[in-house]
């Protein structure tokens, strides 16, 4: 089992604390949704976790090694950065064989069948691929890393939407295939929230809640219709996010539902998205 | 196999559904195979832990049942299963929502029934 342990990590920028005492282990292999607002520290985070970038404070461990400088580990990840890394000249093969030297586990073929369904011309250089053949190169590069340990960083970001459900579908395939630990970090939270086993959320650098999605979705629950009716149900309730059109009201709240109340009010019971969740839980 | 997204069940409850579903329409023959829990992630867009659990939902009724070393089976007499269910629930999921509707937009007894009447092939 590959279980990568985070405890009490800090990471400042001069004044700007990026990441402030964060704690959270990923101890199975699944399918993780890490979501944040832009400077949230996602990136940080898995900058990290890759030991792109020392930490100010705390310690990350790969089955209770450190990290840090530990390439026999750094071997078993595969980060998909968001901004092109390689080098320019550079054509898609040459990187395909080039990752293969590092990462003996790549598999050349898988990544050649992979850049023929995405219909990515090995030939090209990176200067030469538009912002979403970009996203694909890297994120064919992540599958096909043969690594136990994925992380994707905005992995479909400029691609369309055939191509996103492409990349999708081969992401699903290749945990189907071999179960793996993945952590997508994307803004597109409604896209991929079917996909994700367990959802991390960031705010302003801290860890405010890591969960099952399913877990998250059926412990709230939206309700609407006239709002002084919704007031009424809502009173001593938890509720994250709330929505005003002139006299109709919807909130999204946290607690079991109560239906005769419901009832009783006529308000209507649905409900709750990852999308709308994360915004209440996570606006300033 | 089609997932309604905008319903108000868990997505595995819908897949338990959806399966039941092509049980009835015959599309899922008994004693077939159905789909690897991975195909069915990957064609369905789903995490395998949800497609698995709405699979196994189905074993606990009866509706499938696992072949060790091969995969998951239509169960014979699964279809009639499905049915005496679905017709169990009948009133739950549809008169009873039928009759809100009716109420708010204040349809008499008489007009429910020649609507149903409307609707109905004739024998």
């Amino acid at each position: 089992m590959n279980r990568i342990e985070i405890k009490g990590l800090t990471k400042n920028y001069g004044d700007t604390v990026a990441l402030d005492n964060v704690s959270l282990s990923f101890d199975e292999p699944k399918i993780y949704g890490l979501l944040g607002r832009n400077g949230a520290g996602k990136t940080t985070l898995l900058n990290l976790i890759t030991g792109k970038t020392h930490a100010t404070k705390g310690s990350i461990t790969f089955n209770g090694e450190p990290i840090w400088e530990n390439d026999r580990v750094l071997g078993k990840i595969f980060f998909m950065t968001e901004p092109n890394l390689y080098p320019e000249s550079r054509r898609v093969r040459d990187i395909f064989r080039w990752t293969a030297e590092f990462y003996p586990a790549f598999d050349l073929n898988y990544a050649a069948e992979l850049a023929q369904r995405f219909e990515l011309d090995s030939k090209k250089k990176m200067k030469e691929l538009s912002t979403g053949y970009a996203s694909i190169f890297k994120a064919i590069l992540t599958i096909a890393s043969g690594a136990e340990i994925l992380l994707f960083d905005e992995p479909v970001l400029g691609l369309d939407a055939n191509h996103r459900e492409l990349l999708y579908r081969e992401i699903l395939a290749n945990y189907g295939e071999k179960p793996k630990t993945m952590i997508l970090s994307t803004h597109l939270i409604e896209e991929i929230a079917d996909l994700l086993e367990e959802v991390i959320i960031i705010k302003k650098g801290q860890i405010i809640l890591k969960q099952p999605v399913e877990d998250l979705l059926s412990s709230a629950h939206t309700v609407s219709g006239e709002a002084s009716k919704v007031d009424q149900y809502s009173q001593g309730k938890s509720c994250v996010s709330e929505e005003r059109l002139q006299n109709f009201k919807s909130v999204i709240l946290f607690g079991d539902v109560d239906t005769s109340l419901a009832k009783s009010l006529d308000v209507e019971v649905g409900k709750a998205e990852l999308q709308r969740l994360f915004i209440g839980l996570t606006n300033a | 196999m089609i997932l309604n997204f905008d319903s108000e069940q868990p997505i595995y409850m819908q897949l338990a559904e959806a399966i039941e579903d092509d049980v009835l329409k015959g599309i899922l023959e008994e004693d077939s195979q159905i789909p690897s829990t991975t195909e069915i992630s990957v064609v369905l867009k789903i995490n395998p832990a949800t497609a698995r659990k709405g699979v196994n939902l189905l074993v606990d009724e009866g509706i499938l049942y696992k072949k060790r070393g091969v995969g998951m089976f239509v169960t014979p007499g699964a279809r009639r299963k499905v049915m005496l269910k679905r017709k169990a629930k009948f009133y739950e999921s549809y008169v009873v929502t039928l009759l809100e509707e009716a109420t708010k937009l204040n349809i008499s007894h008489r007009e429910l029934v020649e609507m149903i009447e409307r609707g109905l092939p004739d024998e």
